[in-house]
C-alpha cells in the first residue's frame, strides 16, 4: 500500500479523493435545522427530515442519510420558524382615516415537497407570502373602524388575518405560526400634524382646567376660613353685644387715630365740642381755673 | 453542511502537503542507487521492465536524472527523503491531535454544549469537560445560557412614536433583557432569534401601549406595562418554541413627542400654579383663624373682668382709650357754637402750635 502510494502518489491521491467525494456525496448529513427533498433527474424522490409537529428534537429525521451520487440532487429547505416582514402599508379604516401598518408573520415550511413544486425556492416562497400578507393585512384591517385598528388583537382581527394567510400559505406547503402588527403609525403630513394639534389643544384645555380648579379650591378654603373666623367671633362676642360694641369701638379709635404700631395713620385734627362726653368733667371745672 | 468542506479540505490538505517530498520521484522511475530502503526492490524491476519497452531512449533519460540527482545532493547536502514509517508516524500524530482537539470540549460555566451526531441532535453537555466522538461525527455548538443579553428598542436617537389608547402619540424607548433557557430549541427552532426578539418586542409593546392612556403610559402604570409586555413576549416566543426566556422589559423613556412638549410643560406649570393658589389660601385661612381665635380669647378675658364691675371698667377703658387717642392728635376745642376756624384748618392749627409752643 505504502509502496504503491510512493510509486504513484498522484494516482493514489486522486483515487483517495475520488473515493472520499463519492462517500461524502452518497451519505449527506442532514442537520436539525434543514429538511431536504431528494430529486432524481428532476423527479422528487424522497423527503429527508420532514417537519412534524410535536416531534422532539433529536428524534429520527436528521442525521446521516444516503443518495446515489450524481443522480440524486438534494434541495435543502429550512426547517426552522422563518420570518416574513413587510413594508409599512397604508390602511384606510371604515371611518376614512389612514394608518400606516407594519406587520410580520412567522411561518414554517411543513410540506417541503409542495413548497419545492410550487415555489421552487425559499426566496420565492418568501416573496409570495409577503405579497399575500400585504393584501390580507390591508383587506382585513380595512374593514375596521379606526379605533379597532389600534387594538387589533383584542377584536380578533389578527386571527382573521392569520386564518386568511394560512389558507393561502398551505398551498405553498407553509404553515403560518403567527401574524402580528409591529407598528401602527399615523402617516406623515396632515394626519400626524392634526394628531399633534389635538394633543396640544387637549393639553391647553387641561392646563386651564387645572388652574381653574386651583382657584376654585383656593376660594373655598378662604371662604371656609372666613366662616370659621366669624363663627369664633360670634361665639365669643355674642356673650354681650353691647359690651362688644363698646370694646370694639375703643379698639377702632385706637387703630384709626393712633395706629396699630406698624403704620402711622394720616394726621388727624379733632374738633371737640365742650358737650363731648370726654369733656364732661372738663367743662365742669375749667371756668374757675381759666 | 459546513462539516463537509472542512473535512474534505483537511484530507485534501494532507495530500497536497505530502506531494512536496514525493515530487521528484513523480516519474515513478526510482534510481536503484538510492538509499534503497523502500525504493530498491521496486526500482529494479521497474528499470528492467522499462528497458525493453522504452528501448534505448530510456537510458539517457535515466542517466540524466541520476546525474541531476547527484548534483543536487552534492550541492545541497540535504538529508534523505522521509521514508514510509516516518510519514505514517506523522499522519498518526496529526490524527491523534485532531482526535484530542475535536473530542474533548471544555464548556464554561454558564454555557451548554449542544452535541449533534451527523447533524442530528444527540445530547447536551453541561459545564466542565465533555467527551464526544471526534469531529466529523460529533459536533459541539456552545450556547451561553446564563448571561443576560439586552436589546435596546425605540428612540435612542430618533423619535419612535407609538399610538396610545386615547389616540395620542408617545415617544418611547425601552430595552428587553433575555437569555437562553433551552439551548437546543434556541439553535434549531428559530431562524434569526435576535431579529425575532426585536419584532416580538415591538409588537408586544405596541399592543400594550394601544390599550392604555397617554397619562398612564407616561406615569403611574409604567411598571404594569413592563410586566404585561414581558408576559406577552414570553407567550409569543413560547409559541415559536424559541427556547428564549424574557427576563424583563424596562421602559427607559416615555415622553410626549417633541412637537407638543411645550403644551405638556404648560400643564405642569398649571399644576404648580394651582398648587400655589391652594397654598396661599391655606396660609390665609391659618392666619385668619389664628387672628379670630386670638381676638376672641382677648375679648373673653376682658369681658370676664368687665362682668365683675361693668360700670367702672367701662369708664376706665373709655378714658384710657381717649387719653391715648387725643394725646397723639391735634385737637381743637370750640367753646361757643357757630365758631368756624380759618381754613385750611391743619395749617392754622400748626401755626398756632408753633406760636404757642415756645410760650408754653
Amino acid at each position: 500500500m505504502i509502496g504503491f502510494i510512493r510509486r504513484r502518489p498522484l494516482v493514489s491521491g486522486g483515487i483517495v479523493l475520488l473515493v472520499l467525494v463519492l462517500l461524502l456525496s452518497s451519505f449527506p448529513i442532514v442537520p436539525e435545522t434543514k429538511q431536504a427533498v431528494v430529486v432524481r433527474f428532476g423527479k422528487p424522490e424522497r423527503i429527508l427530515n420532514r417537519y412534524e409537529p410535536g416531534r422532539p428534537i433529536g428524534s429520527a429525521g436528521a442525521g446521516l442519510s444516503y443518495r446515489i451520487p450524481f443522480v440524486d440532487q438534494i434541495v435543502w429547505i429550512d426547517k426552522r420558524v422563518l420570518a416574513v416582514d413587510m413594508e409599512p402599508q397604508p390602511v384606510l379604516s371604515t371611518d376614512q382615516r389612514r394608518l400606516m401598518v407594519d406587520a410580520f408573520a412567522r411561518y414554517r415550511i411543513v410540506d417541503p415537497l409542495l413548497m419545492y413544486i410550487r415555489s421552487t425556492s425559499e426566496e420565492n416562497l418568501k416573496s409570495q407570502l409577503q405579497t399575500i400578507l400585504r393584501s390580507d393585512v390591508r383587506n382585513e384591517l380595512g374593514r375596521q373602524p379606526f379605533a379597532a385598528l389600534l387594538t387589533p388583537e383584542r377584536q380578533g382581527i389578527m386571527d382573521d388575518v392569520r386564518t386568511a394567510l394560512n389558507a393561502q400559505a398551505a398551498k405553498f406547503g407553509a404553515e403560518i405560526v403567527d401574524v402580528r402588527i409591529k407598528k401602527t403609525d399615523l402617516p406623515d403630513g396632515t394626519p400626524l400634524q392634526s394628531a399633534f394639534e389635538s394633543m396640544r389643544t387637549a393639553r391647553e384645555q387641561e392646563a386651564r382646567s387645572i388652574r381653574a380648579q386651583g382657584l376654585k379650591q383656593a376660594q373655598i378654603i378662604r371662604a371656609q376660613a372666613d366662616a370659621d373666623a366669624s363663627k369664633t367671633y360670634a361665639a365669643s362676642f355674642g356673650q354681650d353685644p353691647q359690651f362688644y360694641d363698646f370694646y370694639r369701638a375703643m379698639q377702632s379709635y385706637l387703630t384709626t387715630f393712633v395706629g396699630d404700631g406698624q403704620d402711622k395713620p394720616a394726621p388727624t385734627n379733632i374738633i371737640l365740642s365742650p358737650q363731648n362726653e370726654y369733656l364732661k368733667q372738663f367743662t365742669g371745672r375749667t371756668a374757675p381755673s381759666k | 453542511m459546513s462539516t463537509f468542506p472542512g473535512w474534505a479540505g483537511r484530507i485534501g490538505g494532507f495530500f497536497t502537503d505530502n506531494k512536496g517530498p514525493w515530487g521528484p520521484s513523480g516519474s515513478g522511475d526510482e534510481p536503484p542507487s538510492d538509499d534503497g530502503h523502500g525504493g530498491g526492490p521496486w526500482g529494479d524491476p521497474g528499470g528492467k521492465e522499462r528497458g525493453p519497452l522504452g528501448g534505448r531512449t530510456v537510458a539517457p533519460l535515466d542517466e540524466l536524472l541520476r546525474r541531476g540527482r547527484m548534483r543536487f545532493r552534492g550541492g545541497g547536502g540535504l538529508p534523505g527523503r522521509p521514508d514510509g514509517t516516518l510519514i505514517l508516524w506523522a499522519l498518526a500524530a496529526l490524527i491523534a491531535i485532531w482526535l484530542v482537539f475535536t473530542s474533548i470540549h471544555s464548556i464554561a460555566p454558564g454555557q451548554r454544549g449542544v452535541v449533534t451526531r451527523f447533524g442530528r441532535y444527540s445530547y447536551t453537555l453541561g459545564p466542565g469537560v465533555g467527551l464526544t466522538l471526534p469531529s466529523p461525527i460529533d459536533r459541539v455548538q456552545k450556547v451561553d445560557v446564563e448571561s443576560i443579553r439586552s436589546v435596546d428598542l425605540g428612540s435612542q436617537s430618533s423619535e419612535d412614536l407609538m399610538l396610545t389608547g386615547d389616540q395620542n402619540l408617545l415617544d418611547i424607548a425601552y430595552s428587553v433583557r433575555w437569555n437562553v433557557k433551552n439551548p437546543e430549541w434556541y439553535l434549531f427552532q428559530l431562524a434569526d432569534p435576535d431579529e425575532t426578539i426585536r419584532q416580538v418586542a415591538e409588537s408586544a409593546m405596541r399592543s400594550v401601549i394601544s390599550q392604555v392612556t397617554l397619562q398612564d403610559a407616561m406615569g403611574d402604570k409604567r411598571s404594569e406595562i413592563e410586566t404585561q409586555v414581558t408576559d406577552r413576549m414570553q407567550r409569543i416566543l413560547d409559541g415559536y418554541h424559541s427556547g428564549i426566556a424574557i427576563q424583563g422589559v424596562a421602559i427607559q423613556q416615555a415622553d410626549p413627542p417633541a412637537e407638543v412638549n411645550d403644551a405638556f410643560k404648560e400643564v405642569t406649570a398649571a399644576q404648580q400654579d394651582a398648587k400655589s393658589y391652594v397654598n396661599q389660601a391655606n396660609a390665609y385661612a391659618l392666619q385668619l383663624t389664628a387672628k379670630a381665635q386670638g381676638e376672641a380669647a382677648a375679648f373673653d378675658k376682658v369681658y370676664q373682668q368687665y362682668k365683675l364691675a361693668p360700670e367702672v371698667t367701662r369708664r376706665r377703658m373709655y378714658y384710657e382709650t381717649m387719653e391715648q387717642v387725643l394725646s397723639k392728635v391735634d385737637k381743637t376745642i370750640v367753646e361757643a357754637p357757630g365758631v368756624t376756624p380759618y381754613l385750611p384748618l391743619p395749617q392754622v392749627k400748626k401755626e398756632q402750635q408753633q406760636q404757642q409752643g415756645p410760650q408754653q
